[in-house]
Order: structure tokens, then C-alpha cells, then sequence
């Protein structure tokens, strides 16, 4: 099937317009029209097939889209935004597995026309339909359980289990084998148990992976989407396909790497440490040593007093929903006269930058968000620094203890605060797993309970100082 | 094989400006980013429209409408996401700063 010009002028417009997307997405004021530009052309893109092929069963795609359009619609309104790391995944998952049903369809067109005399296609024709099978089943499959750990569905640990390397290997030498059988001589079903493989590399690639480390793995995966879309685009001969798969998959792979950057690791690190025996693995044993703790009203006149007040917001604040209650907490010492800000790590929250929408979420003054790098300096002039539901992000093992698993990961000096208030709902380590040494500083008070509740008490002691 | 070259061409080039268009975005916009890119490679619901309006199988074609309905979800729900997210971050910011900032 050709495509007229006319057509393909369209697509490169398109293209165009997902460049200038990307673009637009990576500076904060141009990013919402970036994102609609994307849209404008993927949907004008999506419509051109109607007018220039001659599609069969017209009313049941038309219906597929409307079922899938309400899916997105439904999911895209309705997830809370400490839920979105997991949405995103999972809109990459079933993207990953449309490219591959595309491919094996296109594979069953090829098995078809091959058969006919006369009909030879290319070998790098393909290569491409196994690598969208292979690693659209990969990116779906990894998707999938990377949902359910941040859903919580599953253990958000490292999942290992003796053999799994060695069930890893075997796995992704059976994908290339059997990629090289289809290349010689495609069949339906070697493409079929190409995609099986493909799930069980995603599964095992993804389980050892432990829950800090998953928006990365989830950025990952959406590079290798791009990367799967792009391939599809080449054994359909549609350039707008391979351009939008190329973009994506490399900005992807870029920003994965931007990502391990700020969480000062290497890819390797993070998505085979726990196979190196147990290097993101920590004891995840609360430790008995003691600690200094207080209630509502003595945290509250620490506060009242203070001059200077730096908070540094973590997942558990986002988890126990008590964004709104932090703001409030800070407008009211903020009434008193006292300088609050907060201190934002890059990849506080579940992905880089999820803190930042959580607390726009709760309408907390764009200028009163710092970045790490900005307020570093200042924590040693903080009469207080009060932690709420962070706690890798400012363990100083970071700096200190050459084996932990976060050594060499930036962190916010907290630990250079007078005093350091640390609102915990226990003495579980954090994500990481290990122990933080700030905990037991003599400068260090605890406050325990649901950050939410704890927030509440802390604000009407406040209020009534 | 020609063709393949010019195919190859195409790939090479949007791999390098895949990168540079990226690489000045700041750690905040991390998350928009990658959702917005999420959503763009949904844009293989046009090869799923095309397989599946060119098949006259009727188990690719179940298989081709799934797909659609998959690379719907992905295209309309991740734009829309990615819109969600970016809302919070323009709304307050001209709301919070009346004078003084103009210049900024």
C-alpha cells in the first residue's frame, strides 16, 4: 500500500510537531503547550488512515478507539497524583503491547505473502517485526509489574530467587535464537512464542528491581516503547511511526540516564545489584537502639520559635495525603514571621519532579519549592529542619558509608540543621532499606504517627501557642 | 536495500535530535517529560488502524482491535496525564506573584 504525498506531508508535520512537543516539554513555560501540540498531532495523525487507505471494518476500529479513548479519558482523570508514577507505567505497558500485536499481525501478512511465489522479503524487514515482538512483550510484561509494586499489589522489594540469572540468560539467548529462526524462515508461531519470551524477559528484568529504583526502570521501559514504535514503523514503511519511536526512545534512554545521575548510581547498579548479592537489599529490620522522641506541643513550640524553618517533603507525606495540612502548617508559621522553605530532592516522591506536582497539587507557592543544590548551603542557618515522610534523601550514609547501597547519591543536609525534626510513622528504614544514622543524633527529636494526623496535632499546637 | 539506507538515515538523525531537544530540561520537569513522551509513542494507534483495517483474518482482526483499544489508552490517557500534571505548575505561579515579577 502507498502512500499518496499528500499524506506523507502530513506525517512529516507531524513529526515536526512532536519535536517541537519534546521541546516545548522541557522548558516549565512552554510545557503545556508543548504537550497539546503532541496531542493536536497525534490525533491528526491517527485520523489520516480513514481518508487516503481503503480501511475495511471502519465501524469496529472506530469503536476500539472510542473503548480506548474512554480507558485513557477514565484513567487519566481519575488517578491521584501520588498514584501517577504507576498510571504512567502502566499507559506505557499496553502502548509496548499494542506495538507488538501490530507486529505479530504484520507478521501473519509477511507469513501469508511469503508463501506466495515470487514474494521475498527482506531479512532487515524482519529483524525489525521480531525486535517489536520481543521488546514490546518486554516493555508490557515490565510495565505490568512495575504497576503492581508501586500499587503496592506486590512487594516492593527486590524479588530474587536463586536461579534467576541463569533463567534471565536463558531467556534472553532463546529471544535471539529464536529471532534469527523467524528471520530465516517466518512462521506464525515463532513469532507467537517470541512474544511469550518477550513477557518472561520483561517479568524477570523487572522483579529484582527494588521500589526506589522502579520510575527508573519505568523511564527505561518507556524508551524501549519508543524504540519498539519506531522498529513498527519501519516493517509498516510509516515514517511518522519511526520518527515518533526514535524521538522517544532516545530522549528516553537520555533522561533515564539524567535520572541515575541524580540518584547517583549507574544503570548497571540499579537494575542488576540485587543479582550482585544483595547490594540494594538492605536489612529492612527496624533497629531497638534509642531515640529521642516528643509530642505535638513540644515539636510545635521548636517551631514557634524558630526563625528560619526548612521542610523536606518525602513519598510518605504524598502516601498519607497530607500535602494540604503541610501547607496550612507552614501559612500559619509563616503568619508568625518565621522564613519556611522547602527542600526538594531531585527524585523525591517516586520519579523526579513527582514532589513538585504533589505539593503544586496543594497549591504551595512555586518560589517556596527550593532545589537541592540552591538550599544545600542553608541548612546550617535552619533553626529546624522538619522531615516529613523523607528519609533516604537525607541519610547521611550517603556521604559517610562507602558500602551502602546510596553511597554517592546527593542528599540534602539536614543533618546541618540545630535541630531536626523527623515525623515517621515508625523506625522502618526507607527504601533503600538501611539505617539512618541521623535518627539517633542528639539533635535529632522524633515525632511518630501518620504524617496527616501528626501534621493536624502539630498545626492546632501551633495554632494555640 | 537502498531504502533500508534511507530508513537507517531517518533513524540516525532522530536519535540525535531525540537528545539535544531534551537535554536542557530541568530535574522538576522529569516527570512531565517522560509522561508526555509516553504519550507520543501511543501515536502506534496508527499502525494499529492500518494493520487492522488491511487484515481479512478475523483472528488478527480481534487481535488488531485490542491493539487499538491498548494504543488508544496510551495516546488519549497520557497526553491527558502529562495535561493534569503541567496544570498545577502554571496555574499558581502568576496567582502568587502580582507585582514585581514581571521582569523576572
Amino acid at each position: 500500500m502507498s502512500i499518496p504525498v499528500w499524506a506523507q506531508l502530513v506525517y512529516l508535520a507531524a513529526a515536526v510537531c512532536f519535536i517541537l512537543a519534546l521541546k516545548g516539554l522541557s522548558g516549565p513555560k512552554t510545557a503545556r503547550t508543548g504537550n497539546l501540540i503532541g496531542a493536536v498531532a497525534a490525533v491528526v495523525a491517527c485520523a489520516l488512515p480513514f481518508f487516503y487507505a481503503d480501511l475495511d471494518h471502519v465501524p469496529l476500529i472506530l469503536a476500539a478507539v472510542a473503548v480506548g479513548t474512554a480507558g485513557g479519558v477514565y484513567g487519566a482523570r481519575t488517578v491521584q497524583m501520588t498514584q501517577m508514577p504507576q498510571m504512567v507505567a502502566l499507559f506505557n505497558g499496553v502502548g509496548g503491547g499494542a506495538a507488538a500485536l501490530v507486529a505479530l499481525i504484520e507478521l501473519h501478512e509477511i507469513v501469508e505473502l511469503s508463501s506466495a511465489p515470487g514474494h521475498d522479503v527482506g531479512w532487515f524487514t524482519l529483524l525489525a517485526t521480531a525486535f517489536t515482538i520481543l521488546v514490546g512483550s518486554v516493555s508490557f510484561a515490565g510495565s505490568v509489574v512495575t504497576f503492581a509494586k508501586l500499587q503496592e499489589l506486590m512487594t516492593a522489594r527486590p524479588v530474587v530467587f536463586p536461579g534467576l540469572p541463569v533463567v534471565f540468560g536463558a531467556a534472553l539467548i532463546g529471544s535471539v535464537v529464536l529471532s534469527v529462526l523467524l528471520i530465516r524462515e517466518p512462521t506464525m508461531w515463532l513469532g507467537v512464542v517470541l512474544g511469550l519470551l518477550g513477557l518472561l524477559v520483561g517479568l524477570l528484568l523487572v522483579l529484582p528491581v527494588g521500589g526506589a529504583d522502579v520510575p527508573f526502570v519505568i523511564s527505561l521501559l518507556n524508551a524501549f516503547t519508543g524504540l519498539t514504535v519506531a522498529a513498527g514503523g519501519y516493517v509498516l514503511s510509516n515514517t511518522l511511526l519511526l520518527v515518533a519511536g526514535t524521538l522517544v526512545g532516545a530522549s528516553g534512554t537520555f533522561l533515564t540516564l539524567l535520572m541515575a545521575n541524580a540518584m547517583g548510581r549507574s544503570v548497571s547498579n540499579i537494575m542488576f545489584g540485587a543479582l550482585k548479592g544483595g547490594s540494594t537489599l538492605g536489612s529492612g529490620v527496624a533497629s531497638d537502639r534509642p531515640v529521642k522522641s516528643a509530642n505535638a506541643e513540644d515539636i510545635a513550640i521548636l517551631l514557634a520559635y524558630a526563625e528560619r524553618v526548612i521542610i523536606v517533603p518525602g513519598y510518605g507525606l504524598a502516601v498519607a495525603q497530607a500535602q494540604h495540612t503541610l501547607r496550612e502548617l507552614v501559612d500559619v508559621l509563616g503568619e508568625r514571621g518565621i522564613e519556611v522553605d522547602y527542600a526538594i530532592h531531585p527524585v523525591a516522591g517516586r520519579m523526579p519532579g513527582h514532589m513538585n506536582v504533589l505539593l503544586a497539587e496543594a497549591q504551595v507557592p512555586y518560589e517556596q519549592l527550593k532545589e537541592m543544590d540552591d538550599i544545600n548551603g542553608d541548612f546550617k542557618n535552619a533553626d529546624v529542619c522538619l522531615v516529613v515522610g523523607a528519609n533516604d534523601v537525607v541519610n547521611p550514609a550517603a556521604k559517610t558509608t562507602p558500602g551502602a547501597p546510596i553511597y554517592g547519591m546527593p542528599i540534602l543536609n539536614a543533618d546541618e540543621a540545630k535541630q531536626v525534626i523527623f515525623m515517621k510513622r515508625s523506625m522502618r528504614p526507607g527504601f533503600a532499606g538501611i539505617e539512618n544514622e541521623l535518627l539517633f543524633e542528639p539533635t535529632t527529636t522524633l515525632f511518630f504517627g501518620d504524617a496527616k494526623e501528626s501534621l493536624g496535632k502539630l498545626l492546632n499546637a501551633v495554632k494555640a501557642l | 536495500m537502498d531504502e533500508a539506507v534511507v530508513w537507517l538515515t531517518i533513524f540516525i538523525l532522530s536519535v540525535f535530535v531525540g537528545i539535544e531537544v531534551i537535554s536542557k530540561v530541568s530535574s522538576t520537569l522529569h516527570t512531565p517529560l517522560m509522561s508526555g513522551a509516553n504519550a507520543i509513542h501511543g501515536v502506534i494507534l496508527l499502525g494499529a488502524i492500518i494493520v487492522t483495517g488491511s487484515t481479512d483474518n478475523d483472528l488478527a482482526l480481534a487481535v488488531g482491535l485490542v491493539a487499538i483499544v491498548l494504543a488508544a489508552i496510551n495516546m488519549v490517557g497520557g497526553f491527558l496525564v502529562t495535561d493534569r500534571m503541567l496544570q498545577m505548575f502554571v496555574r499558581k505561579k502568576p496567582a502568587k506573584q502580582p507585582v514585581g515579577e514581571a521582569g523576572k
